[in-house]
């Protein structure tokens, strides 16, 4: 049950993904981004990442995609329709990417045993759902704790930078 | 499904790159970097259930990383669509010799 809800999370993480890069308008790309966004937080749900998957699906297809949605909104970029692919590189870097793709999926089927996934009892404990946030909140208050409020520096000046950069009078 | 996702990640990867050197629209550039942080974000949760926690405590960080930077660079499109009325990348050749 789980592999299969895996492979309809997964194919619509890649349809997604690819109608993100062949979207001509900015508003389906974005939207296609978002169906990604929320396959992928199925997917880290699978996986067992309970909080990641519910920071997923915050942070990402609520905040961020947000503020791009309003970019556009206020560029008025929604009836943009022209084609913007470079001609040239477009179709040899399709063809390379297409190539690596096939690649990749041939490596996971021709090799070996796969990774198998860990013995750990607290990640066992966590990925049924029991704590999920006390799990990653230790290491993160405990060992990352310089890195942590590093995080809370580097978002204040990243405020104070797009405020005065999108500033109409500097 | 672990070297699965691996595999995903790297499919995903790939194909924010194959956005970032085709299109020239910056919006859906900084859309296809967003998907690149993503499929990174896949590989480190997949890793966590092998090898430790310590994989998912470093998808906060890029989450933060990337919030700082959609942030501080949607404010440069905007500020540079107000110089030249259009998020076309072929204009932005300011810095280009």
């Amino acid at each position: 049950m789980s592999d299969l809800l895996w492979w309809v999370f997964a194919s619509l993480a890649v349809g997604g993904a690819a109608g993100t890069v062949l979207g001509r308008n900015p508003v389906a790309s974005l939207l296609s981004l978002v169906l990604t966004f929320f396959s992928l937080a199925a997917i880290y749900i699978l996986l067992g990442a309970h909080f990641i998957g519910a920071l997923q699906v915050m942070v990402y297809a609520g905040a961020i995609m947000v503020l791009f949605l309003f970019v556009i909104m206020l560029l008025n970029l929604g009836h943009d329709f022209r084609p913007d692919l470079r001609k040239g590189v477009w179709l040899v870097s399709g063809f390379v990417t297409t190539g690596l793709i096939f690649y990749f999926i041939w490596r996971s089927f021709a090799g070996e045993a796969g990774l198998a996934m860990g013995t750990d009892p607290v990640l066992e404990k966590a990925a049924e759902g029991g704590n999920a946030i006390t799990v990653i909140a230790e290491p993160l208050f405990r060992d990352f704790i310089v890195a942590f409020e590093l995080t809370g520096i580097l978002l204040l000046v990243a405020v104070i930078g797009a405020v005065l950069l999108a500033k109409r009078r500097v | 499904m672990l070297t699965n996702s691996l595999v995903l990640a790297a499919i995903l990867f790939s194909i924010g790159v194959l956005g970032v050197v085709v299109r020239r629209n910056a919006i859906i550039l900084f859309l296809c970097i967003e998907l690149m942080l993503n499929a990174v974000n896949l590989a480190f949760v997949a890793l966590s259930r092998a090898v430790g926690i310590e994989g998912q405590v470093f998808v906060f960080f890029v989450m933060a990383v990337a919030a700082a930077e959609a942030a501080v660079g949607l404010a440069i499109v905007i500020s540079i669509f107000r110089h030249s009325e259009t998020v076309d990348l072929k204009n932005f050749n300011l810095l280009r010799w």
